[in-house]
């Protein structure tokens, strides 16, 4: 360790981290210093390692290497660090880490990066082993001031106690001392049995700056000086700007400069009213370039041809040729739309390039990749860049990319001050990295009433090719395949293919639910249509194919009685079922619903019932499903982008729908007790609604759909498939 | 150069320059730095800008300003002071409403409005004034809950 890391580090402390102690919400964190944070020594502070700091008065802030952005993460990963610690829990702060790969990256990718619903899941042990390892530290620190065993003294609350001489001393008064104490090198970690956090529905630590108006996302930056722009990206996907008229925009009171980028351009003004009218005010000539023509048919023609090809092999098992040459034979393909995220705070970035630094506020999935893009835009090292990690007003996987914060910079080069970029909801539809199209093709046989032979063909994006492109290999996107190759179900002969389909033009990335969104939904369409096919309740066919995987069995068995399963219905009103293993949790789920007369649906009631292995905080994982739920039925009832003239059609909520609270049915979620492992939940229940919805459609109607979103037309009365 | 406009926000009378046509939302947010009240769609489809204008929950996104010179604005900084605000609030956290909470000050703002002017409010009260606010995280099982927790009065 240099002299100049010490100092770094001490800034941190004291800059940085000592403002943001005190307001913890109310500031954005300042992350002053790059440099590893491992070892603090500063003054009467206890800083084990990159997560723990405990001061002298027992305050103990807890570093998030994960982002908050909705589902709960912030009051999760703390319960998981305090339960070892055995921290006072009403003492426990908040405060985001800076970007740091080797410090804060996620350990399943390397990466600070929050997404795939695995917060919980990569990082339960570490931070335990963080939590025990600072908790042993001060036992040690008070044991030696004791002069007794370490193994004689007891923790609890954030005080160490020697029960035989009736000594205490809180984490406060032991924060100096231990500090100097070498840190265990295999510390224990809790039973499960014994602990006092984790399992408990602890309130969260953000929510009451959040009925108050006091929680800042990055759209709520302010700063000195600062000025507001407003964007327009080419309205067509990869054209340039051509012409910029802007004699009348400069005439609006307020616009203060035009700023021409290559594919954008920005009017910055004193607040987003004189920007939006200077931008509407602009004449803009786009060189629309070689996408001007595509259309949504075009690339669905192209989908469907590139379906059709032989894929790269992801799981094969058994014979599949053999066994789909016997039995009887079911074949059918499942498409699904280009959607956009659409999170409530619109796209946005705030940034301020000075001649030595560029300084960054926003609200990101991916804080480490902002850096270093960012730092290629300013045209500086990736050092010099300093991220300010706000809370996000969702993400959904859009804020996974740092496209407009790249945008940013290149608009705040161009001037003194600060800006900040505020897309309108329309350029945050229509500049989306969108939920890819998918062509996802079944094919399988029944013998005996059960599935001899399953064939899966994949075909759409490859967006960990782009994304992380180490993860692409041999032609596969394990993402898209995820739950294909999971497939919950015995099947002896079992092979699943995967075909990369880029669309022309239109940019694709990761929406909340990923790759199993896809995958479950196929799954368990063509589940249901095979059930149907053997004459058998959906139920009892699945049930027949789980013989082999008990807690699925176990979800799937609670959530036929919990929503009254086989219960007699009135005409038009279905129920539908899925089953899913999306990140490691087993999920099983029922929607009812009643299709009228014109192909109207009116969802009735939802159960879910979960085993999720240990919940940490099992209202979380409950208010994450009824949202996860309504995110995925909002895609399965009116959800898709389409394009024209190389265009995205829709632009904001009139035409880009979203489900509101007079067509939220009742939600029952029922979380398991359970032992195992966390599995990961903020996005399973995305996956859940629309093959549960599209099978109670099926149940009321008799009508197969195929094709997402949901098409009123084919649900009449007197229509059958 | 614009006239100055005068506003009572949150029980405070304020002084600025505006255009007479720039909506509230920009006012609030880019020229009083009030950023409780958040911008979603702009055009009135999405509740994440609701304010109380003499008690009534409005979209400042379509408001000009000039339309509450002399009227009584309240904003989610200040809603807390008034019982039905602070019901509102005390129940939203007590049924853990809140996910990323973006949208939430126009959830609270409108349901705050709501048991205001009905105390007792059924389900149907409650999707009429709640259908024009968003939650892209779906909060709405939740808010109908704690809605109907703040009304009966626990607060
Ligand atoms: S921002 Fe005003 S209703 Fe959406
Ligand atoms: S809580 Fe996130 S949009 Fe409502």
């Amino acid at each position: 360790m240099n002299a100049h890391n010490s100092v770094s580090r001490r800034a941190l402390l004291t800059g940085g981290l000592a403002t943001g102690f005190l307001l913890a919400f109310h500031l954005p964190l300042r992350a002053a210093a790059n440099e590893p944070v491992q070892r603090d020594v500063t003054d009467g502070k206890f800083a084990p390692n990159a997560f723990i700091r405990i001061d002298e008065t027992g305050r103990t802030i807890l570093m998030m290497p994960q982002v908050e952005m909705g589902q709960g993460t912030y009051t999760s990963i703390s319960a998981v660090i305090a339960e070892e610690l055995d921290a006072d829990w009403s003492k426990v702060e908040v405060q985001h880490a800076p970007p740091n790969d080797k410090l804060y990256g996620n350990p399943t990718f390397g990466l600070q990066v929050t997404g795939n619903s695995n917060s919980i899941r990569a990082w339960w042990l570490p931070l335990r082993k963080a939590g025990a390892t600072a908790r042993a530290m001060l036992v040690q620190a008070a044991a030696s001031q004791w002069g007794v065993e370490p193994a004689s003294c007891t923790a609890s609350k954030g005080v160490v106690a020697h029960a035989a001489s009736g000594r205490k001393l809180g984490y406060g008064e032991l924060a100096p001392a231990a500090q100097g104490q070498t840190p265990p090198k295999d510390v224990a970690i809790k039973d499960p049995k014994d602990f006092v956090l984790i399992g408990q529905p602890l309130k969260r630590l953000d929510t009451p700056d959040k009925v108050n108006g006091k929680a800042l996302y990055g759209i709520d930056a302010i700063l000195p000086g600062m000025k507001i722009a407003a964007i327009a990206n080419c309205p067509v996907f990869g054209g340039k700007v051509g012409k910029v008229d802007d004699s009348a925009a400069t005439k609006i009171a307020g616009v203060r400069k035009v700023v021409v980028l290559d594919d954008a351009v920005a009017v910055i003004g004193d607040h987003m009213w004189a920007a939006k009218k200077g931008l509407e005010a602009l004449k803009i000539e786009w060189n629309e370039g070689p996408n001007a023509e595509i259309t949504t048919k075009d690339i669905w023609d192209d989908l469907r041809k590139a379906s059709e090809k032989d894929g790269a092999v992801a799981k094969s098992d058994g014979d599949i040729a053999k066994a789909l040459a016997s039995g009887d034979k079911f074949e059918a393909a499942y498409e699904l739309p280009f959607l956009a995220h659409a999170s409530m705070e619109p796209i946005n970035a705030t940034v301020h390039v000075r001649p030595d630094a560029c300084e960054i506020w926003t609200g990101t999935q991916i804080m480490t990749r902002v850096q270093s893009e960012a730092a290629k835009a300013a045209g500086l090292p990736a050092e010099k860049v300093i991220v300010n990690q706000h809370l996000l007003g969702g993400g959904f996987g859009r804020k996974l990319e740092p496209d407009m914060v790249v945008a940013a910079v290149k608009i705040a080069k161009q001037v003194d001050y600060p800006v900040k970029v505020v897309w309108t909801r329309e350029e945050d539809i229509q500049h989306d990295v969108y939920r890819p199209v998918y062509r996802d093709q079944i094919t399988a046989s029944l013998v005996d009433g059960k599935v001899a032979g399953w064939k899966y063909k994949v075909a759409g994006s490859a967006v960990l090719a782009r994304w992380l492109p180490p993860a692409f290999q041999k032609g596969i996107d394990i993402d898209a395949i995820d739950a294909a190759v999971d497939a919950p179900y015995d099947f002896a002969n079992f092979h699943v293919e995967y075909v990369r389909a880029e669309p022309p033009a239109v940019p694709t990335g990761f929406w909340r639910g990923v790759g199993p969104n896809n995958n479950v939904f196929a799954v368990e369409c063509a589940m249901d249509e095979l059930a149907r096919k053997a004459g058998k309740d959906p139920i009892e066919f699945r049930k027949s194919m789980l013989t082999k995987n008990p807690r699925m069995l176990a979800v799937l068995n609670q959530v036929a009685e919990k929503s009254g399963w086989g219960q007699p219905l009135p005409p038009r009103v279905g129920r539908g079922v899925c089953v899913q293993p999306s990140f490691a949790s087993f999920i099983a789920t029922v929607v009812e619903a009643e299709i009228d007369d014109i192909g109207e649906i009116t969802l009735r009631r939802i159960t879910s019932v979960v085993d999720t292995g240990i919940a940490v905080n099992p209202d979380t994982v409950k208010a994450q499903i009824e949202g996860g739920l309504i995110f995925g039925l909002t895609a399965a009832l009116y959800g898709e982008i389409t394009i024209d003239k190389g265009r995205v059609q829709q632009s904001n909520f009139h035409n880009y729908r979203m489900m509101r609270i007079n067509e939220t049915p009742k939600i029952e979620v029922i979380v398991v007790k359970s032992g195992e492992a966390p599995g990961g939940i903020g996005e399973a229940g995305v996956n859940a609604g629309p093959p549960a919805l599209r099978n109670a459609i099926y149940a009321a109607t008799g009508v197969a759909l195929r094709r997402l979103p949901i098409d009123r037309k084919l649900l009449a009365a007197g229509k059958k498939a | 150069m614009h006239m100055a406009t005068t506003l009572t926000i949150n029980g405070e009378t304020k002084s600025f320059d505006a255009p007479p046509e720039m909506p509230l939302l920009w006012v609030l947010r880019d020229i009083l730095g009030m950023t409780g009240t958040k911008f979603g769609c702009g055009i009135a489809q999405c509740g994440a800008c609701t304010v109380h204008v003499d008690g009534k929950a409005v979209r400042s996104c379509v408001l000009p300003v000039s339309a509450v010179a002399n009227r009584t604005v309240t904003t989610i900084e200040h809603v807390g002071s008034t019982p039905a605000g602070a019901k509102v609030q005390k129940a939203w956290l007590e049924a853990e409403v809140i996910q990323c909470g973006y949208c939430q000050s126009g959830q609270i703002m409108a349901a705050a409005a709501l048991l205001a002017a009905t105390p007792n409010p059924d389900d149907s009260d409650i999707d009429a004034a709640m259908a024009g606010n968003i939650c892209r995280c779906g909060t709405y099982v939740r808010i109908r809950e704690a809605i109907k927790h703040a009304a009966n009065g626990q607060s």
